[in-house]
């Protein structure tokens, strides 16, 4: 695609300018916004991929992985400020589910070691791990203080810590992964996923384009689990002392 | 003499800046009933959540049975010293499932028969079982919760304010019940209770609690002719 071709893009842009302007809807300034920032972002990551690749060093892929960590954990960390240590827990659960899903494709040798792979696939692992804690630190803080009264019943009642936030734990686990698991049953049926049109529209094999797009849904099914139980496991023991006393939230 | 099944030495305790127990000393005597009163905001269902390990002091000394609260094992703690609350938390399930909940906790199940036995025992009919928890009246809620607390067989049992929310006739089955399991089993019982008359009525000895300080304590009947003037006040109704 030319940049006069690109630039022919921006039509859709106008479009909803000109309806906002027109309704006075008043979404043009962050609607502005969001387009200069997306092209600048987008364009700089473009080129900035395309010197890793042509590198093809090991360091500058590293690199992109803990860039694409650091922001994950930077945007995820605000959701979950209320519990203690919620940086270093996300961050080893987004290093933990990197390490976990490029090893199994790399050591299976699903996919070929080269950065053309490892990179996307990372940042979708990563991106799709980010967005499941923040749905899942949303859910479980939302859970913990609404229920408080049972967690205290429970340890009066003699239940451990793990006993008394045990509900709450399960129902913020299954209510942040259930949006990955239920989109999946739909999948080829109301939409074509973003990659696999991507593929398809850039020539590629649509029979190939598939089985990649199965290849990321599964990745991103074992993405969203672990991520939510991983994140749940290390977050709750921060809400109870030594002498099990339930801890309030950080304010 | 009667050892004391839990002693407070100078207890201080205090949560987002408020200084909500100011150096309580006293004892509650083991196998007694005694009644902890108190205008609202004294502090007393903070020091039941000291008793029962919920919370810990600032400064001070809490002693169970003489050995001192932090040597406990705070799970078996728990189940020794129970605690019926005021709000009568129910959790999701069944009455059977509720009732169940201290044994469920601990890996085991309670007995059916045991179950139709405790909810007898509190006035309630055994026919609710299967019944959802949460449907139950505020009454029920209350009498199941007390019901729930025993099946630990607590050897000191904390009840806040469990029959405020209970008609008179409800009121009195858990007065007897209460007293029979004190008399059976020999179970120290603490009761906060904002009804003076049944502080004396049932308790053999009290605590009046304001602000925080424990003001004056000893043998029921001295509500009738207390010492303090603040007491005296309060048993008049002239602080509430």
């Amino acid at each position: 695609m030319s940049y006069l071709t690109l630039s022919l893009t921006l039509i859709f842009v106008l479009i909803p300018l000109i309806l906002s302007r027109t309704l006075k809807l008043g979404l043009e300034k962050d609607t502005l916004i969001a387009t200069i920032r997306s092209i600048i972002q987008l364009l700089a990551v473009g080129y900035v991929l395309q010197y890793v690749f042509e590198v093809d060093n090991i360091i500058f892929i590293v690199l992109m992985i803990l860039l694409m960590i650091g922001a994950a954990t930077q945007n995820a960390r605000k959701k979950g400020a209320t519990i203690h240590g919620i940086t270093w827990k996300l961050i080893v659960t987004f290093v933990f589910i990197e390490v976990l899903t490029q090893s199994i494709l790399l050591g299976f040798q699903i996919v070929p070691p080269t950065p053309q792979y490892i990179i996307p696939i990372s940042g979708m692992v990563i991106g799709n791990s980010m967005v499941l804690g923040i749905l899942f630190l949303n859910r479980f803080t939302a859970e913990v203080e609404s229920r408080q009264d049972e967690t205290e019943l429970i340890l009066t009642l003699g239940g451990t810590p793990k006993q008394a936030i045990h509900t709450q734990l399960i129902t913020s686990i299954k209510a942040s992964t259930i949006p990955t698991i239920e989109s999946q049953k739909t999948i080829g049926l109301v939409q074509l996923p973003g990659m696999m049109s991507g593929q398809i529209i850039a020539g590629a094999d649509p029979v190939q384009a598939v089985q990649f797009q199965l290849l990321i849904l599964f990745i991103l099914l074992t993405t969203a689990v672990v991520t939510s139980i991983m994140l749940g496991f290390l977050s709750y023991p921060t809400l109870f002392n030594n002498r099990m006393q339930f801890l309030k939230l950080k304010s | 003499m009667i050892q004391a099944a839990i002693k407070f030495h100078d207890v201080n305790y205090s949560a987002d800046g408020l200084h909500i127990l100011k150096n309580i000393t006293g004892s509650f005597p083991e196998g007694k009933i005694t009644t902890l009163v108190g205008p609202s905001g004294a502090g007393k269902s903070t020091l039941f959540k000291l008793c029962n390990g919920l919370r810990s002091p600032d400064s001070g000394e809490i002693l169970i049975k003489g050995k001192p609260i932090e040597e406990y094992n705070p799970v078996e703690l728990r189940r020794n010293v129970g605690i019926a609350l005021q709000s009568a938390t129910m959790v999701k399930g069944s009455v059977l499932e509720n009732l169940d909940l201290p044994l469920t906790l601990q890996g085991k199940s309670i007995d059916l028969d045991d179950a139709k036995e405790l909810l007898h025992d509190v006035g309630l009919a055994d026919n609710i079982l299967e019944r959802n928890a949460k449907d139950l009246s505020g009454g029920q809620r209350q009498k199941l919760s007390i019901a729930r607390t025993l099946v630990n067989k607590p050897k000191v049992l904390l009840l806040d304010e469990i029959t405020s929310s209970l008609d008179r006739v409800s009121q009195h089955d858990i007065e007897e019940l209460i007293e029979k399991i004190n008399e059976k089993y020999g179970t120290t019982m603490i009761w906060i209770t904002h009804n003076l008359d049944q502080a004396l009525r049932i308790g053999h000895c009290t605590w009046v609690m304001m602000n925080g300080e424990l003001i004056e304590s000893g043998d029921s009947s001295l509500l009738m002719n207390p010492n303090d003037k603040r007491v005296q006040d309060f048993v008049k109704g002239e602080i509430e």
